[in-house]
């Protein structure tokens, strides 16, 4: 359970196509690695060390800063077995925690039925995109998706209706159109009580933006701006506990080295300004963050890029984090590797667990499917 | 001149054995006749195919793409576009049978060659169209039948061709699942050939006597060296299979039936209905232009309008044919793609072999406020060519009062049967905003602005989540 009497909110932030870990939390003395990449490689004497075996990339600056001051947990080698090298289906298994059949029932959804089971609070969980990642779907847990926070509502999409007045009249009549109506039949009933339930959850929603103010200053790219949002609605005060949002492409096989520097400058430094940006409001305490992405690369570089490979890492990070480095850097050494990559020897349900259980202080057995080794990151 | 009555009956009837239809189709349509228009869906082989050439001339990333919403849009530009609705609307709903999804076949090409294989064989035997399905490559790699090996079987192919794909669970033994497996080793796949460096290869079928298990199988009581083809010409002839088709064509084409799992539980909607299609499937040697013949002209269908929650591709792909945008190869296909994804239906990507839920289960909270902007989206509007001529058609009636405003629009939109509280807030909202006049430019332009938000309000409803 968290020291604070809040409720503990968790931030879960995907890294959409495959990170490089390699090229993230880098082992910089590894002889390996600078002959597995000949061109896709952070030089020797760019990195930030963190012992003297590794160190981060010198675009994660901001992590780097946040790890140092302890709020980082950084997990090496985290998988699963026989990783595949699909996106869709890795992702798939993440989301599902599914390794061997194909499973329909989101992780995250089944933790927020357990926060809350009877469904009271239509913003219990806030996914900041388009369309909802597998890991949100469970029937008959209502999860709210806002694509984007300015302009999320009902009927939003109907031109010319920018006049306050006529946008209030046709939310009036909407809201008229989905009352309980007699005699219907047993799905218009349900479809008046999903309309009303998401006109609620975006009339409170709508509030959020209203009230923020903040003197951080997020950087202008997708995730910023997501991260952002997941701020204006945290400090906003709606029970919400879960947020979910990704970014994207990390796919690099080609011209890897300027977009991965890319994406990481955007990912840390939108990271830290959240960060900032929740103590500024004293919103810090009681959150933390967990980043994933589905595999990690190929240790032998193609040239240009890195194609798909295994075992990548993931962060916790959070005021409440105990920072450090948890598992086992995997070997880079031929022998070690599996089919020419990372061989992961941690599973990602601990790192689930951990979470469901020491933050969120649920069972995570019935939702990781088994019991899995955790870390004590608390 | 067709009256009021056949043109509802001629919508109804394009909703489900298409996309819906514009206006002037429909009364096209009722003028040429119900049953005429039922023979004609019923031969898309008489109509024109979507024109390839102009297709890939417009769109030449379409071709073989790699990434799944590239073929989803190819897709979904076929179902606005199509000349043979009930082609496209079969392939549809044998995707949703046989559901094949990219998180394994990570080859979105092969799964939308699957589909064309539905086109092809949509309204022919079901026998051949099992026989297509096992032979299937992306039906291959995504039941594992490539791993099914003599002395060594893989059941999943076995299992769900009795269990998903025919007959339905209950209705055969374990046993029968392990000599149906036996009978289908050494259906395999040719060794794929690397995209890099040469490019994309389509995967084959490929049989290898050597791995298939020649010996004697004992299957749902009959005995014999069978292959696979002889364990599809048993299935075929089970009453079990019959039914279960059946009844997933009462699903898909006439009203919301209980899920899928728990048919063996809960009895047919409509018993009388499945046993007039088990009738035709038998009569025809499971014949689906025979059993769908006879659904279309029953009085079953002609009585269930409205009955059916619309998928994400049937909200998508009909709005954007009634709205009028889209025809023709033009960028956006995959944004319209992407939002049945958004809605909840990732078209070549069904959440797993058991397909995805249907009825009531297509809307959450997410989903619905999706269906609703995008509906309301485009139907508001009135800058767009569809909606133009449904305001032009309220016009040209002549209508002002707010009651013959609302009846207008919701006949030009459908015709459209609403619910009685539905109807009468429409009502409000024509009534609160006084009605119609056509005299001054301002006055049209104040009109035309009223339609817009009654046709978003209409698109917006509940009633409109039906087809």
């Amino acid at each position: 359970m968290t020291a604070t009497k809040k409720d503990p909110v968790v931030v879960i932030l995907q890294l959409t196509g495959a990170n490089d870990y390699l090229n993230t939390i880098i082992p910089y003395n590894d002889g390996n690695y600078y002959d597995n990449r000949p061109k896709v490689v952070i030089p020797q004497e760019t990195v930030l060390p963190i012992d003297d075996e590794l160190a981060f990339n010198p675009v994660l600056a901001p992590l780097k800063a946040m790890y140092d001051e302890g709020n980082i947990a950084i997990i090496h080698g985290i998988g699963f077995e026989n990783s595949p090298r699909s996106h869709f289906r890795a992702m798939d298994i993440w989301h599902t925690c599914e390794p061997d059949v194909v499973g329909t029932e989101g992780w995250v959804a089944k933790v927020v039925r357990d926060l809350d089971p009877e469904g009271e609070n239509v913003l219990k969980c806030v996914n900041f995109g388009q369309g909802l990642p597998r890991a949100l779907a469970l029937r008959g847990v209502p999860i709210t998706s806002v694509s984007n926070l300015e302009s999320y509502g009902i009927m939003s999409s109907v031109p010319n209706m920018e006049a306050e007045d006529d946008r209030a009249r046709l939310l009036d009549r909407f809201a008229r159109m989905y009352a309980p109506a007699i005699g219907t039949g047993a799905t218009m009933d349900y479809l008046g009580q999903t309309g009303r339930d998401a006109l609620k959850g975006a009339d409170i929603i709508k509030a959020a933006p209203e009230q923020y103010t903040s003197t951080v200053e997020y950087a202008d790219n997708a995730i910023a701006k997501y991260l952002r949002d997941v701020a204006r609605v945290h400090t906003a005060d709606l029970g919400t506990q879960i947020f979910y949002t990704s970014h994207a492409p990390f796919d690099t096989h080609f011209n890897q080295p300027p977009m991965h520097t890319k994406l990481w400058t955007e990912v840390s430094g939108a990271i830290s300004d959240f960060f900032d940006d929740l103590r500024e409001h004293d919103a810090a305490d009681n959150v933390v963050m967990m980043v994933f992405t589905e595999f990690g690369r190929r240790v032998r570089d193609n040239g240009t890029g890195t194609d798909h490979g295994a075992g990548g890492g993931a962060f916790i990070i959070g005021d409440q984090v105990k920072g450090g480095m948890y598992g086992t850097y995997p070997s880079l050494k031929a022998e070690d590797l599996n089919q020419g990559d990372l061989d992961p020897n941690y599973d990602f349900r601990g790192f689930y667990a951990s979470v469901i259980d020491q933050w969120l202080g649920l069972d995570p057995v019935p939702i990781v499917g088994g019991n899995f080794e955790q870390i004590q990151f608390v | 001149m067709p009256n009021n009555e056949d043109i509802a009956l001629i919508a109804h009837l394009m909703r489900r054995a298409g996309f819906g239809a514009s206006r002037s189709e429909l009364e096209a349509r009722a003028a040429k006749g119900y049953e005429e228009t039922v023979e004609e869906l019923l031969h898309p082989e008489e109509q024109p195919p979507i024109d390839d050439d102009i297709l890939y001339r417009f769109l030449p990333g379409y071709e073989g793409a790699l990434g799944p919403p590239i073929n989803q849009a190819e897709w979904v530009y076929r179902m606005v576009n199509t000349q043979r609705p009930l082609e496209e609307k079969l392939a549809l709903f044998w995707h949703q049978l046989f559901a094949t999804g990219n998180s394994k076949v990570d080859n979105p090409p092969e799964i939308t060659q699957q589909i064309a294989m539905f086109r092809r064989q949509a309204l022919g035997g079901f026998r051949d169209l099992l026989v297509e399905l096992a032979k299937n490559p992306a039906m291959i790699w995504w039941l594992d039948n490539n791993g099914n090996h003599n002395g060594a079987i893989n059941e999943n192919w076995g299992r769900e061709l009795l269990e998903l794909f025919s007959m339905g669970v209950g209705n055969y033994s374990e046993d029968d699942i392990k000599e149906a497996s036996r009978a289908f080793t050494g259906w395999t796949i040719e060794p794929k050939i690397p995209r890099n460096p040469l490019g994309r290869f389509y995967w084959n079928f490929e049989y290898r006597p050597e791995d298939h298990d020649d010996g004697e199988k004992n299957f749902l009581g009959h005995t014999g060296n069978f292959n696979g083809q002889d364990i599809v010409d048993i299935v075929v002839k089970q009453p079990a299979t019959a039914r279960f088709l059946a009844r997933h064509l009462y699903n898909f084409f006439v009203a919301d039936e209980p899920q899928v799992p728990s048919w063996n539980i809960n009895p047919p909607n409509d018993p009388d209905a499945v046993d007039q299609l088990v009738a035709a499937y038998d009569e025809s040697d499971g014949s689906l232009r025979a059993m769908l013949r006879v659904l279309f002209n029953s009085d079953f269908f002609k009585n269930a309008r409205f009955a059916r929650v619309k998928s994400p591709a049937e909200l998508v792909v009909s709005t954007v044919r009634l709205a009028g945008n889209y025809q023709n190869p033009r960028p956006g296909f995959n944004t319209l793609a992407m939002e049945c994804n958004w809605q909840g239906q990732e078209l070549l990507n069904p959440p797993s072999v058991e397909s995805w839920h249907t009825g009531s289960e297509w809307i959450d909270g997410g989903a619905l406020v999706r269906r609703v902007n995008f509906a309301a989206g485009l139907m508001g509007d009135t800058s767009l060519p569809g909606v133009r001529a449904i305001i032009d058609g309220v016009r040209e009636r002549g209508v002002t009062a707010p009651e013959e405003v609302v009846d207008a629009c919701l006949d030009l939109v459908g015709p459209l049967e609403f619910s009685e509280a539905t109807r009468s807030e429409l009502l409000d909202q024509a009534t609160e905003d006084g009605g119609l006049n056509w005299g001054t430019d301002e006055e049209s332009e104040k009109s035309e602005r009223k339609l817009g938000v009654m046709l978003a309000l209409i698109a917006a409803s509940r009633d409109f989540q039906f087809a």
